[in-house]
């Protein structure tokens, strides 16, 4: 159903760690995705899923260890850093701004614009609109209403479509469904499908194993900051991630960790 | 049934839609309380709706208009500048005193003026931004900062000294307190400054990237900071900004009045400038609001002081209108927002 996995990982941490003064929120980790492929990033609250993210899109930057993308070691020092590079994440929060309309978010920080800086709206408006319609989102009336009057599951849906809205090689999502009905559900986690289909590296966090076992390839265990191990959706099952997330992995030999 | 739904591109407008957009419009509720006010101050005074007063009005309003842009900028990333009246006149203090004082030349005795308002301007923005103090208490200090140079600089005196008679200032200062007619009606050139500032800033508030950067960190800092924007970079240039308009109303404030006064900017300006952008509908919070409402707010004041005047309420009922204008729409604010939540 998937397409096979390629040999260099899209996205590569090797010993990465992050500290917020004495709180280790990060330590060591190892961490991979790869084109074509869902890995889905679990563990407890706390456990440094979020914090991993903001490492690789810049916002933090890391104490310790490497980042490889497509095999190259790469410095991240900013969003744009990792926009330039192919990665959009959708945030845990969605990172909208509720007073502006629905267009003016999707393009927040890369507005388009003429060359005496006035802003292009109506391609911007017509791309905003036609990636919603292909993300099958119909209940958003206009696209020019402020995010504020939108419900939960149509902001998180504007936050997944702005990821989506660029060229990208990978993407975040952090607890894309967890504002979200069992229809919207559906739709984010076909989408997730879609993406990975289309040959993007997909990274899902979510707390919702029956949905991870549904769509991810591989499932990254995280625990305290550290990297439990990287299981086989296939050689795995659902109360050995348990276990994982809540007391760490018994053995790494036993539990199907890749070599 | 709107024209607009996710599945359609663009397409221009149809006149219901423009209706809609006018009555949806940020700035329509403070237009009607302008046309209430005037209504209002014309049954009170038969003079109020004549040319002339009319006229006066608007000079009266560039100042405090001008002062107000910058504060709406600084409003808008839901900071708020209190140091507008003091370091606009610092910077009057410092336009005059070299003109005459220190054999300036009057261009360079006004850019130097500005450049002290500017420079106030960064060191507001570089306290928010760097050391990420409340703008409140940041520009509060700049306000007693502006307030003590000005006196120490002008050791007290204004300028020219004496200031009777023909105001013996440079040509070059006056220049925005001159004036042209049309039809019957003498039109300033400090007026006409004004209404090209407000274009400017209605032009990059709404038109371009850094206007919509400027909204996004007033509204949730740190969304704006996820997408990419560096928001440091934007309430620096929003309070430098900010600055060089008080540079400006400086300019327009010493072609009004004839004279450099150290006393200048302290009892009315601050207020004014807050309860022109608050009536105008930019709220306190940040994030929201327009520069045309700001304008109309501003001349909703100007109408106020001017009308209340007419109808010879005394100047101190005045503070206590505007006191209560400004507690009223910042109410409004709060209220309109709390149902938004
Ligand atoms: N900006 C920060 N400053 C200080 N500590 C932080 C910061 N961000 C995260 N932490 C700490 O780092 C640890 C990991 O947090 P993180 O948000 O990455 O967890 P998470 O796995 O995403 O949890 P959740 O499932 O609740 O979203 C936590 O102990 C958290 O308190
Ligand atoms: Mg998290």
């Amino acid at each position: 159903m998937n397409a096979t996995p390629s040999s260099t990982p899209t996205l590569e941490l090797r010993e990465v760690s992050k500290n917020f003064g004495s709180v280790q929120a990060l330590q060591g980790v190892d961490f991979e995705v790869r084109d074509g492929e869902v890995m889905a990033l679990v563990g407890d609250n706390g456990a440094g899923k979020s914090t991993l993210i903001k490492c690789v899109a810049g916002i933090y930057s890391i104490d310790g260890g490497q980042i490889l993308f497509e095999g190259k070691p790469v410095a991240i020092h900013g969003p744009k850093d990792a926009a330039k590079l192919g990665i959009e994440v959708v945030y845990q929060d969605l990172a909208l701004c509720d007073n502006l309309d629905v267009v003016q978010n999707m393009y927040l920080g890369r507005e388009a614009h003429d060359p005496v800086f006035r802003l292009r709206e109506a391609p911007m408006e017509r791309r905003t609109a036609e990636t919603l319609k292909s993300l099958s989102v119909t209940t958003i009336r206009s696209v020019r209403q402020p995010v504020a009057t939108l419900s939960g599951g149509q902001r998180q849906s504007v936050a997944v479509a702005r990821a989506v809205l660029w060229n990208n090689k990978l993407v975040f999502l952090d607890e894309p469904t967890a504002a979200l009905g069992v229809a919207q559900t559906r739709q984010v986690l076909d989408l997730v499908t879609r993406l990975a289909e289309q040959g993007l590296a997909v990274v899902l966090v979510s707390h919702n194993l029956v949905d991870v076992f549904e769509v991810a390839n591989r499932i990254t265990v995280l625990r305290l900051g550290r990297n439990v191990g990287v299981y086989e959706k296939d050689k795995t099952n659902e109360r050995e991630i348990v276990e994982a997330i809540t007391f760490g992995a018994p053995a790494p030999e036993e539990a199907g960790v890749e070599a | 049934m709107t024209s607009e739904t996710s599945a359609q591109p663009a397409r221009a407008p149809s006149p219901l839609e423009w209706i809609r957009r006018f009555l949806a419009a940020p700035a329509v509720g403070p237009f009607l309380a302008l046309l209430l006010t005037m209504a209002f101050f014309s049954l009170k005074s038969d003079r109020f709706l004549q040319g002339p007063n009319l006229s006066l009005v608007l000079q009266q309003v560039m100042v405090v208009g001008v002062l107000a842009i910058g504060q709406t900028l600084v409003i808008l990333t839901a900071g708020i500048d209190l140091s507008v009246g003091t370091v606009m006149a610092f910077g009057q203090i410092v336009m005059t005193k070299f003109a005459i004082d220190q054999g300036f030349s009057p261009l360079t005795a006004i850019a130097l003026g500005i450049l002290a308002c500017v420079a106030f301007g960064v060191l507001n923005g570089a306290l928010v931004t760097g050391v990420r103090l409340p703008a409140f208490i940041v520009t509060l200090g700049t306000l007693n900062i502006a307030f003590a140079l000005t006196h120490i600089v002008s050791k007290d005196l204004t300028y020219p000294p004496g200031t009777s008679g023909a105001s013996t200032l440079p040509s070059q200062l006056l220049f925005f307190g001159r004036t042209f007619t049309v039809g019957h009606t003498e039109i300033t050139y400090g007026v006409v400054l004004m209404f090209v500032l407000f274009g400017l800033a209605w032009f990059s508030l709404t038109q371009t990237a850094w206007g919509r950067h400027v909204y996004a960190t007033g509204d949730n800092p740190e969304a704006a900071r996820l997408t990419g924007i560096k928001t440091w970079r934007v309430l620096l240039s929003v309070y430098t900004v900010a600055g060089l308009m008080y540079g400006i109303a400086a300019w327009l404030l010493v072609s009004r009045t004839e004279l450099g006064d150290p006393n200048a900017g302290q009892t009315t300006e601050n207020l004014d400038s807050i309860t022109a952008v608050v009536l105008g509908g930019t709220s306190l919070f940040g994030g929201r609001g327009t520069v045309i409402g700001t304008l109309i707010g501003a001349i909703i004041v100007g109408i106020f002081r001017n009308g209340l005047t007419l109808i010879g309420v005394e100047v101190i009922y005045q503070y206590l209108v505007t006191g209560v204008l400004v507690i009223l729409a910042v109410a409004v604010d709060q209220l309109t927002h709390r149902r938004r939540l």
